[in-house]
């Protein structure tokens, strides 16, 4: 395999693992903010028990998020580094606020919530967390308007005296009509995931203690589980309404801006009035009509361009117009025209498969995890408890999974949609990794952190479940702590 | 004297500069701050005897280590910012090393978090084992790569075969390798190897008098204290030797920046000896200034011979800068929104880490520690 190639592989297998923890931690930090507050706002013990539970399950994740983040950070100038000599004048910029204005702030106040039981003021400590939250949030908002760049490459222009794009306004960065529509859209996919996660573990709880019988302490702990339950499922079900509705307003989006990717999603080869949205792809050869099979007449149209009888445009007919035109899509994209035709690019298709496929298990996995929230909401209602039973667990372990593979397809479908390009419409991916480095290198080090990651999941893994075990912790009331001789009743 | 070729138009524009050092005190600042951290992390298994004790290593450090980390990451964001080529032929260009940074501080950094969920002894030694391989490694290799920089790596131009169609980029101005014969040789070199020991024995010593300032009068600060008295004399005589041979066989040759280069390597020896004395006497305060003005000072002089060519050299002349900070910073208008951005949170993240130093002054000892049913959450 060559270096590139390897290259690929490596930038794939280390990000779509990155962002298992990513969700995770953006919106669980988030919703152990909020059963803080509750806790201190009513002074309930069960508040207190759950955002210790759930901070844990957190940190754990949190820990992994972080170191797994660093090499994310470096890849791009390790094995793409004529991407980074390329774009470094506007991608760099985002990737600079980020560490100085989000990961100060979530590290920093996330280390003195973790260790700050007892010597903050409750106030004080409760708003690190929330300090800790909102920075993983204004993570999100600058490293999605990176990746919307490389979707839309607004706000830049190039630079033909060193060969390289330039920045030319930082607010069209931000606002990026692509990055609009992804930043709600993975942040409501965060909330899914972390809904999910709540929902499994307290649901999962709550069958087991409905099923041991009451005792006083099993009827307090069944309890708190059962109202984890249900928050858990309705953040999973509203945050799956957001995922819905933002997910329409994305394919819409990209209908506009990149309508090669939505075409090869839905397997269109040729532009159609009226276009479908089919269930099924044979194949992908575009030369005899469309590989599809069982398609619903219209509705691609209905998704992409919001009319049942709007034209939809095909692969082939797009390839046709790119070769002949270029991208013209935005000052970027015009201005390298002649430098992408020169390069001799033929299909600026992605691969119809991975794009169709994926989009689909996207789908499905998102849907059956929010029909899995409401069965739990229906199955708790009115103080029920749960029958239990295997389909019960087997459902609690499958929601987060389920979410989280959600987004893991959804990254994927958006990541190799863009392709051949790195910079669509601008840079191809060919194009843009590191010289000098030998497949060798490349190879070597991605078994070393396939076989690392792979490690560590194993360790992370165990601890989760270990911790979800145990269940609900006990508490005691945090107090600060005056006596400098007296034990921490909070330390590593 | 060498002829000095800027193979760029025009003398830098003062926000090249300004962004040049700003990443240097970036990194002086995260050497400054992780340095403690990796320092502490390294001795876990040697310093603490009992679970206790190392569990007071451990929350001495716990607070602060991910935010001093952060300083690494935006030193890498800056440098990506206002540098595109360089952290493109930087991170490309020592890729071997970097994958062991990031291996370093990935079992590093979970080792805190994971080392505290499970109370088996061989748990909790495997983890502490990893935080202390972890924290070798990374200032292990940062100190060759820092003393490769200060020699010179040597780039050139790369060309269409190498792996990439270079579509975008016309010859005159695109991408520069490491020329990777010298270059990988010179990895190993005495000069290298010194300079990677020379860090991690600094960060030993900034380490253990981090530990006497941060934990009560017992056996573990002693133990620090005692440790920091043996490899203070390590760094005073190995940092010696790696900084007069920096100033008499890689000087600065900017103009004027040579002279600097002994001023400060003065003013580091001086801080060596004070924080030796000092932590001897019981003075662990103004010992650990010392060590921090030390590592400030080594920190400049690696500095000092990045000016203009960042680290690199045209191949055999330390004397031509290839690569620098003209050609390799971003366009005037990233730097001025840069410089806006980096002045109005600059205070602010400095204010609220401060704060966090502030909230965990207290010394630790075995008493603060509770027993293994109250684990922080």
């Amino acid at each position: 395999m060559s270096a590139e190639t390897l290259a690929r592989w490596q930038f794939g297998i280390t990000t779509v693992y990155h962002f298992l923890f990513v969700p995770i931690t953006i919106a669980l930090s988030m919703l152990v903010a909020v059963l803080q507050t509750m806790w201190y706002r009513s002074g309930e013990e069960k508040f207190l028990r759950l955002t210790k539970f759930f901070g844990k399950v957190f940190l754990i994740n949190f820990a992994m998020g972080v170191v797994t983040g660093i090499v994310q950070e470096f890849q791009f100038g390790l094995n793409w580094s004529e991407y980074s000599r390329f774009v470094g004048d506007i991608f760099g910029a985002p990737l600079a606020m980020e560490a100085l204005i989000a990961f100060f702030l979530e590290s920093v106040f996330l280390g003195m919530w973790i260790f700050g039981w007892d010597r903050l003021p409750k106030k004080v400590h409760l708003l690190s967390i929330w300090l800790g939250a909102i920075g993983t949030l204004l993570s999100a908002i600058f490293i999605l308007a990176a990746n919307s760049w490389m979707q839309n490459p607004v706000g830049a222009t190039f630079n033909a005296a060193n060969g390289r794009a330039e920045m030319t306004s930082l607010v069209a960065v931000l606002v990026n009509p692509v990055n609009l529509v992804t930043f709600p859209h993975v942040i409501a996919g965060a909330y899914v995931t972390a809904g999910g996660l709540i929902l499994g573990i307290s649901g999962w709880w709550l069958a087991k203690l409905a099923k041991a019988g009451d005792s006083d302490k099993s009827a307090a702990e069944k309890d708190i589980w059962r109202w984890a339950t249900r928050f858990g499922a309705w953040v999973l079900i509203i945050a799956g309404a957001a995922v819905i509705i933002t997910g329409d307003f994305q394919g819409k989006a990209l209908t506009e801006e990149q309508p090669m990717k939505m075409a090869a999603a839905e397997g269109l080869c040729h532009s159609e009035k009226g276009a479908g949205f089919s269930l099924i792809l044979i194949g992908s050869d575009c030369s005899k009509g469309n590989p599809t099979a069982l398609t619903v007449p219209g509705l691609f149209s209905y998704l992409g361009a919001g009319s049942f009888d709007a034209t939809m445009e095909g692969i082939a007919d797009l390839n046709e117009q790119y070769a002949a035109e270029g991208f013209q899509g935005n000052q970027l994209q015009k201005e390298t025209t002649t430098q992408l035709k020169e390069a001799g690019i033929t299909d600026f298709a992605p691969s119809i498969p991975v794009s169709f496929w994926t989009f689909r298990i996207m789908m499905v996995l998102g849907f059956a995890a929010i029909a899995i929230g409401i069965w739990a909401l229906i199955a708790t209602a009115k103080g029920k408890d749960p029958k239990g039973g295997k389909w019960w667990t087997a459902a609690m372990i499958a929601v987060p999974l389920l979410s989280l593979f959600g987004n893991s397809f959804g990254w994927i479908f958006s990541e190799m949609g863009r392709q051949p390009f790195v910079v669509y419409g601008v840079l191809p991916t060919m194009s843009a990794n590191s010289p000098g480095v030998s497949a060798l290198e490349v190879g070597l080090t991605m078994v070393l952190f396939t076989l690392l990651y792979g490690s560590l999941a194993v360790v992370e893994i165990g601890l989760q479940l270990h911790f979800i075990k145990k269940g609900l912790p006990e508490v005691e009331e945090p107090t600060v702590l005056t006596d400098t001789d007296a034990p921490l009743s909070f330390a590593y | 004297m060498f002829a000095l070729e800027v193979p760029a138009t025009g003398a830098p524009f003062a926000l090249q500069v300004l962004w040049l050092i700003l990443i240097a005190v970036l990194w002086i600042g995260y050497l400054v701050l992780e340095g403690f951290d990796f320092g502490v992390a390294m001795l876990i298994p040697f310093l603490g005897k009992t679970e206790k004790e190392k569990r007071v290593m451990v929350n001495t450090i716990g607070p602060v280590w991910d935010g001093n980390e952060v300083w690494l990451l935006t030193a890498g964001g800056a440098t990506f910012a206002a540098f595109p080529a360089w952290y493109a032929t930087l991170f490309s260009g020592a890729y071997l090393p970097l994958f062991l940074v990031l291996v370093g501080l990935i079992i590093r950094g979970v080792s805190f978090e994971y080392r505290s969920k499970h109370p088996e002894t061989k748990w909790r030694s495997t983890f502490d084992w990893m935080a202390a391989i972890g924290s070798f490694i990374v200032p292990l290799v940062l100190g060759v790569a820092f003393a490769n920089f200060i020699m010179g790596l040597p780039v050139a131009l790369a060309t269409a075969d190498m792996n990439t169609t270079k579509l975008l980029s016309p010859a005159a101005a695109s991408l520069f390798v490491l020329t990777p014969a010298p270059y990988f040789w010179q990895l190993f070199s005495w000069f290298g190897i010194l300079g990677g020991i020379v860090l991690v024995v600094a960060f030993l010593f900034h380490g253990s008098i981090y530990l006497t300032l941060k934990t009560k009068a017992g056996e573990l600060h002693d133990r620090a204290r005692k440790f920091a008295s043996i490899v203070g004399l390590v760094a005073i005589v190995g940092g010696a030797l790696y900084l007069v041979a920096q100033n008499l066989l890689y000087p600065a040759l900017f103009p004027g920046l040579a002279l600097v280069g002994w001023i400060v390597t003065l003013v580091a020896a001086l801080a060596l000896i004070a924080a030796w004395w000092f932590v001897g006497h019981g003075r662990e305060g103004i010992a650990f200034v010392s060590t921090t003005v030390a590592i400030v000072s080594v920190a400049v002089i690696t500095f000092l011979p990045m000016v203009p060519g960042m680290g690199f050299i045209a191949p055999g002349d330390r004397s031509s800068w290839p690569l620098n900070i003209m050609n390799a910073s971003s366009s005037e208008g990233t730097l001025v929104l840069m410089t806006i951005v980096a002045v109005i949170f600059v205070p602010i993240v400095l204010a609220y880490s401060a704060w966090t130093y502030w909230v965990f002054r207290q010394r630790l000892g075995v008493e603060n520690m509770p027993d293994e049913v109250a684990l922080a959450s």
